[in-house]
């Protein structure tokens, strides 16, 4: 954008000299902005400073032919941050340099803590406390308001909990009969290794039987809803916090647990169950294939096995942990969701807790269904 | 003089929708251009294709006389260094505090040391009226006029010689608005800023542009000084400098006499 009738723009330069009365001068010339000095700001910054280091030295900026805050933040700096006593600025300059003196005072820099790790942990703990009690927080405003809905059953949110239904359990069909076909292959081909080895082939039945109806099932498929579902359910809540959709909601008088985070819970405890015998029942047929591909052992035969090997309780016991795991995904999801902090960081931070912390949760409450059934549906026929 | 900004021929279409209609537009050296018009008359996705992140259906684009079609990415970094652009809300990076927002553009270039940068972000925080203390805060802790005005200084750190302000002074107080004109006016006046600006503000328009360019019908209908575009005779023209609060907001800056 230089223009064509004024004289060249020169790089920036500096060059020893003698002033008029015979004292040790310095001449900058060219052009002293951003543009120039990208390239060159260290050499010169280091010429400069050894230019200052003489008191008296008689400063000639007049000849620059363009400066902006950068170059005179530059020169201003290597005079040691202070205007020198002999200086000639060009016309029009003197703008650059007369702010500069404030410049000097930094933030100043966090004082060191030696308790900083102690601070921390004990931070660490109190944070932990306070998602607790956030949880069972909601989860009593959410229990005081389905008192309210069983006494106005009209008002329920029933269009919300069926497209939840729909978006958490329909839409999850398919990812979970791809897992739940492939880790019932790998299991049965594991497991028919060993099983050959002591001639106890018939037991693949009892083995796959009980461990994908009884524990992976319900298990993997928790998982692959609460990275798929409850991720999505925090980040919208977080989205709705930035964009104050929540707060657009509450001064409507509508409650956002009513609305928003009832429908996810109830849909997600229906739709749990139903996706976790979904994935059992796939997993088992691909567990008889990969049995009959190995062992000999027929699809047919296989099945009609099943009812003697797993006794039908260990199917109710499936069904009882996928409504705790899911209402505990959605209650996790939704509480993170609405922790958010209208910023962006936040809305990622929040939704990676959320699934972290939903994993956790459905695999702690499985430690606790397998040491409180520990007897119901374990039978050894 | 190369015209900093060279539009020519434009289309913008969005599906059957004709937003922009072969328009042209050039800016000098030196100019404050504002960019007036109706919702949905396509001021801003006018000045996003200016920028380059949407690309017009026809037309061409020169911004410091490189077309932003067709030129490779080395030429486009240059030109992404040499202006600054003021977003609506800010467009601060939330993830870090107001320092290391101004700071960023020039971490970037990696020519400068801490020190360097320490001072001219405390600089800049000074030329925008922000006081040093918020320099370690995070962009969620502060107001919106605060934002606006960090965004400013962030815009402003690599020396730009094109600014681009989006509703420079929506969202703040009129105290806050004037010492923002006073500080785009003397910056102006100071590095020969070239300033291209959206607003609906009238007081903001009257005291900064030395044009206007009006868009309606998918074209410029004006393009010139505010005395020029007040003589138009179209329904948006009167509608917006001659309705009631457009008589208000003139007569307020003492605008219409100076037209006679």
């Amino acid at each position: 954008m230089q223009q064509a009738s004024a004289p060249a723009v020169l790089d920036p330069e500096v060059r020893q000299a003698r002033a008029a009365d015979g004292a040790p001068a310095a001449a900058l010339s060219g052009a002293w902005d951003i543009r120039a000095l990208e390239s060159r700001a260290r050499s010169l910054k280091s010429q400069l400073r050894r230019l200052s280091a003489d008191p008296g030295m008689h400063w000639d900026l007049s000849r620059i032919q363009r400066l902006d805050h950068i170059g005179a933040l530059l020169i201003w700096q290597a005079w040691g941050k202070r205007r020198p006593a002999r200086l000639a600025l060009a016309q029009g300059h003197e703008g650059f340099f007369s702010n500069l003196d404030s410049a000097a005072a930094a933030v100043p820099a966090a004082p060191f803590d030696p308790l900083r790790l102690v601070r921390a942990l004990g931070a660490g703990l109190l944070l932990t406390a306070e998602h607790l009690r956030g949880i069972v927080q909601l989860l009593g405003q959410i229990l005081i308001d389905s008192f309210v809905l069983l006494r106005h059953p009209l008002r329920g949110p029933w269009r919300e909990i069926s497209a939840s239904v729909f978006r958490v359990g329909t839409q999850a069909l398919g990812i979970t009969a791809l897992v739940g076909f492939l880790i019932g292959v790998v299991l049965s081909y594991l497991s028919a290794e060993q099983l050959k080895a002591f001639g106890a082939n018939i037991f693949i039945i009892n083995l796959l039987g009980m461990g994908i109806i009884r524990e992976l099932g319900p298990v993997i498929a928790a998982v692959l809803v609460a990275g798929r579902s409850g991720s999505a359910i925090t980040a919208q809540l977080g989205v709705m916090r930035v964009t104050e959709e929540l707060d657009a909601l509450t001064v409507m008088g509508i409650p956002h647990t009513v609305r928003l985070i009832l429908p996810k819970i109830v849909a997600l405890a229906i739709a749990m169950p139903l996706l976790i015998l979904w994935t059992s029942g796939i997993a088992l047929i691909g567990g008889a294939i990969a049995a009959n591909a190995q062992l000999g052992i027929s699809v047919q035969s296989f099945f009609s096995g099943l009812p003697d090997a797993v006794p039908t309780v260990n199917l109710w016991l499936a069904m009882g942990k996928g409504v705790v795991f899911g209402g505990l995904i959605a209650l996790v999801a939704c509480h993170f969701g609405l922790r958010v902090q209208p910023n962006t960081e936040s809305l990622g931070i929040g939704t990676t807790n959320s699934v972290v912390t939903s994993i956790t949760a459905v695999i702690i409450a499985d430690a606790i269904f397998a040491v409180i059934f520990s007897d119901v549906g374990i039978s050894l026929s | 003089m190369t015209p900093v900004i060279e539009v020519a021929g434009l289309w913008t279409q969005f599906g059957d929708h004709v937003v922009h209609k072969d328009l042209n537009l050039t800016v000098m050296p030196g100019e404050v251009v504002s960019l007036v018009g109706g919702s949905g008359s396509g001021k801003t996705t006018l000045m996003r294709q200016i920028l380059g992140l949407e690309q017009p259906a026809r037309g061409t684009v020169k911004v410091f006389g490189i077309p932003l079609q067709g030129s490779n990415a080395q030429l486009l970094h240059k030109i992404r260094k040499r202006w600054g652009v003021l977003f609506q809300q800010g467009a601060l990076y939330s993830a870090l505090s107001v320092f290391d927002n101004i700071a960023l553009p020039l971490r970037e270039l990696r020519a400068f040391d801490e020190d360097f940068i320490g001072d001219m972000v405390m600089l800049k925080l000074d030329m925008v009226d922000i006081e040093r203390q918020h320099a370690a805060k995070m962009p969620a802790d502060l107001s919106g006029g605060m934002i606006k005005r960090i965004a400013l200084a962030r815009a402003l750190v690599l020396e730009p010689e094109l600014v681009f302000l989006d509703e420079p002074t929506a969202g703040l107080d009129p105290d806050r608005s004037e010492s923002f004109v006073k500080l785009i006016q003397s910056l102006h006046q100071k590095l020969n800023l070239t300033v291209v600006m959206v607003t609906h503000d009238l007081d903001t328009l009257v005291s900064l542009s030395d044009k206007i360019a009006v868009l309606a019908e998918q074209k410029l209908i004006v393009y010139g000084s505010l005395k020029e575009a007040i003589a138009v005779k179209h329904p948006f023209i009167l509608n917006f400098f001659l309705g009631e609060r457009g008589l208000r907001a003139l007569s307020a800056v003492g605008a219409l006499g100076k037209l006679g």
